[in-house]
């Protein structure tokens, strides 16, 4: 009988997302609108946009279930998803509009001169969507599955659907608009039903958690808690910028200066958003300790509402939330298919608005396949895997790229692929073979703590050792990234190439 | 050999009659003022991006090796809730912020001394 109430919710953010984007619809007519909206889109929409997009069944449902599980050491999660803005603040936003480049890959030829570098930021990109879509199908299933009797696979297609319709139908213009709208939905459903709870809390004489292991950091039941936190750290603060659907949104900003701002908007929403998860997970600690036992821990989010307050009112505030899970599905899988279809339909197969749409199709079809195939791990720990990924490929190509003017071509394939390859290796390895126990495991599980030097190292070495393949233009390439659009000075001819 | 008239000029006079050689030409043309200019630019906004970053480092970085060290400090407790609750679960976010507004502010002002530096005529 809740259920009910729940699947109306779905229903309704679902109608609702399709609905927004049917707007953009007539507004998105050509290739450049499909893309990046025609830089059209204000700070304030920006900012939400991103932080609806970013905001994925990871943050939404995963942390406050690592949190539940793990205790305190699960606390750096959120506080690096956020903190990963300030690192993308400082070094990244402002160069990498200026460069004027749509996505990584351009990103990449831009300031390289190579297509190989290209080609190999292309396939990183699509690797780093895919293994970022793949949980969010597996969570939606998962979701759907607790409202009605449907296997598992249908709440990942409903997802993918949804998805697919919407990018078709209107690019990135009706997504900006979806997502700034997901942002607010999202803050919504995990905040009001909170308040309930912690009054609910209250009124129960405020009980509080037996567990001081639990509660306190490097005592979880992880092995090798102290390795763990740090490469975590890492990955997540350094992950953040190398998100194939995070950059694709600062393209839509004026210039430099907006980059920045827009970027100081987001760490904002964020961190207004980030201090509702660990709530939920220390209420789940006190209310359903059971969750952690049975390995459900990603549920605890959509279960205490129902638990601790119960009656037409638990119903409702469920409903709320499952709500809050749907658009968090939604959203983070919209801008990550725009963001993997783009650099497929670009780099892949020739360009153009009909390629786009076959790429759509890949794009989604490809993970949505891998969830069902794939064993299902924690969804925060899979998201967590990606972060890991970006941050050992993309973060040093990025960060010597605005700032180091002897990289060279040599220098970043070699340190996109070693590692990016070492990276990969270890999540494949994760995934299939499932979590593994002592150092072997805490490698694998959580390994940027060893991949992102060596990116960087590699990255660093070989640019040392091929001094004559630096780039002809980085003098030029320089000012473009780094003079204020105000000042009337060269740039350059480099355009990203659109078809 | 008759005698020819010529023009005699004070070189001041024409140094001080030219039109000065604006700062964005020497950066287009890529002399070697032109890449001292961006040289300096890009070097000062770096510093004040690592500058930030070591700070993040210290803050986020120290945390875990503090309460490593000294796992007493892991159990005080801030109108009942535990000191690393309080911070990684709370304060650490305006911290964020206040960085980034505090990285936002000096960056624009370094943007804005480069603009007048180089296109006052």
């Amino acid at each position: 009988m809740s259920s009910s109430y729940e699947l109306a919710a779905v229903l309704l953010v679902v109608a609702a997302t399709v609905f927004i984007g049917a707007f953009g619809l007539r507004l998105s007519r050509t290739t450049s609108d499909f893309y990046v909206a025609s830089r059209t889109v204000s700070p304030l929409w920006n900012a939400s946009a991103i932080g609806g997009e970013y905001l994925s069944a990871a943050s939404f449902l995963g942390i406050a279930g690592l949190v539940l599980v793990h205790g305190a050491d699960m606390l750096w999660l959120p506080v690096g998803w956020a903190g990963g803005y300030l690192i993308l603040l400082v070094l990244v936003s402002a160069p990498l509009r200026r460069s004027g480049a749509y996505t990584l890959p351009d990103f990449a030829e831009a300031r390289l001169e190579s297509m190989r570098v290209r080609r190999t930021a292309s396939v990183l990109v699509i690797l780093i969507g895919w293994l970022y879509l793949m949980p969010q199908f597996q969570s939606a299933g998962l979701v759907l599955r607790t409202l009605v009797d449907v296997p598992v696979w249908m709440g990942g297609l409903l997802v993918a659907s949804v998805v697919t319709v919407n990018v078709l139908s209107g690019g990135m213009r009706s997504i900006t608009f979806v997502q700034a709208f997901q942002y607010w939905l999202k803050l919504t459903a995990l905040a009001v039903p909170v308040v309930f709870l912690l009054l609910a809390w209250r009124a129960d004489g405020a009980p509080g958690i037996a567990d001081q292991d639990w509660l306190l950091p490097l005592e979880g039941s992880r092995d090798h808690p102290v390795y763990a936190t740090y490469s975590l750290i890492l990955a997540t603060f350094l992950g953040t910028m190398g998100l194939p659907h995070v950059l694709v949104r600062f393209y839509t900003n004026p210039d430099g200066r907006a980059a920045r701002r827009t970027t100081l908007a987001v760490l904002s929403l964020l961190g207004m958003f980030y201090l509702l998860p660990a709530l939920y997970g220390a209420l789940g600690r006190i209310y359903a300790p059971d969750l952690a036992a049975t390995g459900g821990g990603d549920a605890v989010v959509l279960t205490l509402p129902g638990r601790v307050i119960g009656g037409m009112a638990g119903d409702l505030l469920g409903a709320l939330v499952t709500a809050g899970a749907f658009a968090a599905f939604l959203s983070t899988s919209s801008g990550l298919t725009v963001s993997v279809a783009g650099v497929l339909a670009q780099d892949i197969l020739g360009g153009g608005v009909r390629s786009f749409r076959l790429a759509t199709l890949i794009a989604v079809v490809v993970p949505l396949a891998l969830a069902a195939a794939a064993r299902s791990l924690p969804v925060a720990d899979v998201v967590g895997l990606a972060f890991a990924v970006a941050a050992s490929s993309f973060c040093p190509l990025l960060v010597l790229g605005v700032w180091w003017r002897r990289l060279t071509e040599t220098g970043a394939l070699a340190g996109l692929l070693v590692g990016g390859g070492l990276a990969c290796g270890a999540v494949i390895w994760t995934i299939a073979s499932g979590p593994l126990d002592g150092w072997q495991g805490a490698l694998l599980a959580e390994p940027a703590a060893w991949t992102v030097p060596i990116a960087f190292g590699v990255m660093v070495a070989t640019s040392l050792l091929t001094p004559g393949r630096i780039p002809a233009g980085v003098a030029r390439t320089m000012v473009r990234l780094h003079a204020p659009e105000a000042l009337d000075v060269d740039r350059g001819d480099w355009r990203p190439r659109r078809s | 050999m008759s005698e020819r008239r010529v023009v005699v000029t004070s070189p001041r006079t024409r140094a001080a009659t030219r039109p000065r050689y604006p700062a964005t030409r020497e950066i287009d043309e890529q002399t070697r003022l032109g890449e001292v200019y961006m040289r300096s630019l890009v070097r000062s906004q770096l510093r004040l991006s690592l500058f930030v970053c070591t700070v993040l480092a210290c803050v986020v970085g120290g945390l875990p090796a503090l309460f490593l060290l000294i796992p007493g400090l892991r159990e005080l407790r801030l109108l009942g809730v535990p000191l690393p609750w309080v911070i990684l679960a709370g304060l650490i976010y305006p911290m964020f912020v206040g960085c980034a507004w505090w990285y936002v502010r000096q960056a624009e002002r370094t943007e804005k001394d480069f603009a007048e530096l180089v296109d006052r005529r």
